[in-house]
């Protein structure tokens, strides 16, 4: 009697654990909270990428994709438990968080772990001599803050001379990270920059867009999230500031921030590193492996969203980093160093995207050893309020290295002298 | 001048804005004064009362998500949609079966309880009532839109340009809730002041033992209550929901309650519309005069150390009730 219960306790283990060579990535997510809404979407595309290959390939290289999901509710505390909860045979995180990947940074370095942070995160974690468990491709906070000063560099002829530019920002380390960037930017260009900070969670922002109105910016950069972006596009039709000179960051950029705001949010643009909407080969193979059986999570209701489309982005790059990292191991089931080493020689071509069913998806980019962050590319989007949906108004664009490189190299540098860190050389 | 016209224009913004904090700081004081509970889930109140608006009006099938999952449907919604008027009755009377069933399940078993037990069950209300929002109508921000107009007055914009050489911004939303408001402050006052029901809500409220004495229903009197809690949180969430659209952020603005509350009282309505003036204009004045000096972002915290130094010198708020206890 004991054996047999002894059998079925181990059963049951065996069950609900992920299997020893099956390949796990967990999916540190948010579904409750102020953040919600949007964590919910960037789940949602991020474990149905995964599901895809698993039902259509049976997987990577053969090997099964785990993506056990546990809910931080955007609270670094509990990000940071859902870490350690979740590490045991992981190979790679992404937390959609930039408050839990600063916790997580000193961490992922001694669990030796993979941590990956598209578009979030601490900025100068590109350069891989100091940061050599952290990638941050395509593109991060400041590689937007200078795609979107080059677009308003483009959109005035090429000087911006004499023009006022206000950064509308979460008053957070999330929202402070482009200000030296656009500080450096500012004193380049000659643009005048006006710091709005708006305290979390932005509910209310009377007094911030009273002082837009007064100041008469030429233009209104944005780093919000969540609530903050619906509000400050509903208080900037408000006060009738001209939408197309309103640029949001990728995370001011779904279609929950507009959407509220009706007809008046008309315009609005933001930049993006990823496609929007279903037009791309791939939603077929998603809708017939993934949507069409029930196995697609939450039912698929938000497939084809901004957010969406970022989470399924953001598995892409984990799959494609797998299939490098299994084809250099000469084996299915690699470790995170191995995938480290994937990540390191991760060439995302134009082709490889077109072969994935996602042509013109996502920026091409190349990373090594010392370059985790890609080359930063971005583009515009605006928002058609009639039509309901994001138009893409730029291609790629890359952002000014000249004024970006210097200041990863000291930002990574004194973090490599206060952590104690002897940065690596690349060859 | 300039300066004048700009901090009389952030003025007025903030008597506007403190307007929509005591929409949510009335819900509070209500259910305070009738049965000394204070209701943490008066905000989440607001949320799910959005929520409910907002899933009425789209024609949206409760539960649908879990239905989906138990029986492999492809329910979302129904084939109608509600006009705004019928779906705000649909959902005071939503609110008044919540409160129906609060009193059922949750206070009835609790009477007689320290203060402390009944704060502590509306916590335990409040996150029970996020989750059941969240099956219910989904977490998905919505939109609400009930025909209240929004963005700047123009009337307001010319008639100052015209006379003072400068257009302020008033929100025709802020307008619109401060008609609203001073509407709903004045029923409840007529209703506490000139029903029976009124009467004996202000008589529990006095005391609660001697109420019980004369033969008037406590359970009644809760539910009425709650139900009027309800009533008003429907209003602060149609309110703020129609600014920032229907979502979980809505459920913080009791945190925006709490400084108006300490600062007008838990007891007075009046109370209620004066701290919310106060905290309005006070932040926005300090955030127009100061914020620049500090960085800014001084809103949330100033708010709370306003209220503070209030409680200096009247620990029981402006209007409150000042508790003498001799032993």
């Amino acid at each position: 009697m004991k054996l047999k219960l002894a059998g079925l306790v181990a059963g049951a283990i065996m069950a609900a654990a992920p299997a020893m060579a099956d390949l796990i990535v967990p999916n540190l997510s948010y579904r409750t909270g102020p953040y919600g809404a949007n964590g919910t979407q960037y789940a949602d595309g991020f474990n149905d990428y995964f599901t895809l290959l698993n039902e259509r390939d049976g997987g990577i290289g053969g090997e099964i994709i785990q993506v056990p999901e546990c809910e931080t509710a955007y609270n670094t505390e509990k990000g940071v438990e859902c870490y350690e909860a979740t590490k045991a045979g992981a190979l790679v995180f992404n937390p959609l968080s930039t408050g839990i990947t600063y916790q997580l940074i000193p961490k992922v370095s001694i669990d030796r772990k993979v941590l990956y942070t598209p578009g979030y995160g601490r900025t100068s974690a590109k350069n891989g001599q100091v940061f050599e468990w952290v990638f941050n491709a395509p593109a991060n906070y400041w590689d937007g803050a200078s795609i979107a000063v080059k677009y308003l560099l483009d959109e005035n002829g090429g000087s911006l001379e004499g023009k006022k530019i206000a950064l509308v920002y979460h008053n957070s380390a999330y929202g402070k990270e482009p200000i030296r960037t656009l500080q450096e930017l500012s004193e380049k260009h000659g643009f005048t920059l006006i710091e709005v900070p708006v305290e979390a969670p932005g509910q209310e922002q009377k007094s911030q867009w009273l002082q837009i109105r007064r100041d008469k910016p030429d233009y209104v950069l944005m780093w919000g999230w969540g609530v903050m972006n619906q509000v400050a596009i509903q208080e900037a039709a408000n006060i009738r500031f001209p939408m197309e000179n309103f640029i949001g960051i990728w995370w001011a950029g779904s279609e929950l921030d507009v959407m509220p705001a009706g007809n008046g949010a008309n315009g609005y643009k933001s930049l993006t590193f990823n496609g929007v909407g279903t037009d791309y080969p791939l939603y077929e193979e998603l809708k017939t492996h993934v949507i069409d059986p029930g196995k697609a999570s939450q039912g698929g209701q938000h497939v084809g969203s901004a957010v969406y489309s970022r989470g399924m982005y953001a598995a892409v790059v984990i799959a494609e980093a797998i299939r490098k990292a299994q084809e250099l191991a000469g084996t299915s089931a690699i470790t995170p160093e191995q995938l480290r080493e994937g990540f390191e020689n991760l060439d995302m071509t134009d082709a490889r995207l077109t072969e994935i069913g996602l042509p013109d998806f996502g920026p091409a980019f190349t990373l090594d050893c010392a370059n985790h962050g890609g080359n930063g590319m971005a583009r515009v989007q605006q928002w058609d309020a009639a039509e309901k949906k994001w138009n893409l108004i730029t291609e790629f664009t890359e952002p000014d290295a000249e004024v970006l490189d210097p200041l990863i190299a000291e930002d990574s540098e004194a973090y490599a002298a206060e952590a104690g860190i002897e940065p690596r050389t690349c060859d | 001048m300039d300066q004048l016209l700009f901090a009389s224009e952030v003025f007025i913004n903030g008597l506007m804005t403190g307007v929509m904090y005591s929409l949510v700081a009335l819900g509070f004081v209500l259910i305070y004064k009738a049965s000394g509970v204070f209701n943490y889930a008066q905000g989440v109140m607001a949320l799910f009362a959005a929520l409910t608006l907002v899933g009425i009006m789209d024609g949206q099938v409760p539960f649908a998500h879990l239905i989906n999952a138990a029986f492999g449907t492809h329910l979302s919604h129904f084939s109608w949609t509600v006009t705004p008027i019928l779906a705000i009755l649909l959902t005071a009377a939503a609110m008044v079966l919540l409160a129906i069933l609060i009193e059922k399940l949750v206070l009835k078993h609790l009477v007689g309880q320290e203060p402390i037990i009944l704060f502590m069950a509306t916590i335990g209300l409040a996150y029970f009532l996020e989750g059941l929002g969240d099956v219910m109508w989904g977490a998905n921000i919505k939109t609400l839109d009930v025909g209240l107009p929004q963005g700047i007055s123009d009337t307001v914009e010319q008639v100052t340009a015209n006379w003072l050489g400068y257009g302020f911004f008033i929100d025709r939303l802020d307008i619109w809730a401060t008609i609203i408001a001073a509407l709903l402050v004045a029923a409840l006052v007529a209703f506490s002041q000139y029903t029976k029901q009124g009467r004996a809500m202000r008589a529990v409220a006095d005391d609660h033992q001697a109420a019980l004495s004369v033969g008037i229903s406590l359970q009644f009197i809760w539910i009425m209550v709650w139900s009027i809690a309800g009533f008003v949180a429907l209003v602060a969430g149609i309110m703020w929901g129609t600014k920032s659209g229907v979502q979980f952020s809505l459920s913080l603005i009791a945190l925006k309650a709490l400084p108006v509350l300490m600062l007008g009282g838990f007891t007075s309505i009046p109370g209620a519309i004066v701290g919310g003036l106060i905290i309005g204009v006070g932040e926005k004045m300090f955030e127009f005069f100061i914020g620049p000096l500090v960085g800014g972002a001084t809103e949330n915290w100033f708010a709370y150390v306003l209220a503070l130094i209030f409680l200096v010198f009247r620990p029981q708020g402006l209007f409150g009730e000042r508790i003498i206890e001799r032993v």
